[in-house]
């Protein structure tokens, strides 16, 4: 039952589900720093797919495609880390309902 | 033999996923992301990406999950900060609505995937995934790419510093 190499379908379930949880805990959270870390999971869960897609396929570039995914996480997640940090000294909440300055 | 790695792994990879929608401390969510990173790295070196693996412990796990331990000390979230995500008015509908949406995309991609047609997968050679092939990859044909990266991370920073700031004169 467990024979052979796993499948490409195996991976993108996988990404998938984890692209879904990341979009379920954007919406139904409201701490920032949650939103933000379920961001992630959505950046990373893409990283499966695209890897899954390399392998598959037996290329290169899908790697260094994941590769610029990383850098631009981190250049996001610095700007927007220094944003909360920024948003928190100017009213001292993480909850995203009261940043509604912009909403019309 | 793969398969039997696999499927702990990705399970392990889920229930950390949900443990970090779920946690009620930011710095309980932030451990289960940091489980997750590990986990995911996991199933990058049974896709034989090994380079990328390594970058996603170094990166993710080490660099940016210290970056939001860092920032969730620094702000002194407690437990249940937004506690209100169950008493808030109208969330009810919106956590049906996000429910029903996950399951929707769910079923649809397992429908689409479990009746395509496949190819048959590429026989890899063993140097996939080395670093030595990722580099060679990076170097001739997206030279342009990894430099445009190198500005946008130098960007970052400076933008990072600035926002950070207390005082702008």
């Amino acid at each position: 039952m467990f024979e052979g190499t796993v499948p490409l379908s195996h991976y993108l379930m996988l990404s998938a589900t984890l692209f879904v949880i990341g979009i379920v805990g954007v919406l139904i959270r409201r701490n920032v720093i949650v939103v933000f870390m379920s961001i992630e999971i959505m950046l990373n869960a893409v990283n499966i797919s695209l890897i899954a897609f390399d392998n598959y396929m037996n290329l290169s570039s899908g790697q260094i495609f994941s590769f610029m995914v990383m850098c631009v996480a981190a250049a996001e997640v610095s700007v927007g880390l220094a944003i909360i940090i920024a948003l928190h000294r100017n009213k001292p909440t993480v909850n995203l309902d009261e940043f509604n300055l912009l909403k019309w | 033999m793969e398969l039997l790695i696999f499927y702990p792994l990705a399970g392990f990879c889920v229930v950390l996923a949900l443990g970090v929608v779920f946690n009620n401390s930011p710095v309980g969510s932030a451990i289960s992301l940091i489980g997750m990173m590990l986990g995911l790295s996991g199933v990058f070196v049974l896709q034989q990406a090994h380079f990328i693996a390594i970058l996603q412990i170094i990166i993710y796990a080490g660099a940016i999950m210290v970056l939001f331990m860092f920032v969730i000390m620094l702000l002194n979230l407690k437990k249940g900060d937004d506690a209100g995500w169950i008493a808030r008015e109208r969330n009810l509908l919106l956590s049906v609505l996000t429910g029903l949406l996950a399951v929707g995309i769910l079923y649809k991609i397992s429908d689409v995937l479990f009746s395509a047609q496949m190819d048959t997968p590429a026989t890899l050679p063993d140097s996939f995934g080395t670093v030595a092939n990722i580099g060679e990859t990076l170097f001739t044909d997206f030279v342009l790419p990894f430099e445009v990266a190198s500005i946008l991370l130098l960007a970052a920073m400076v933008g990072a510093v600035v926002l950070a700031k207390t005082k702008l004169d």
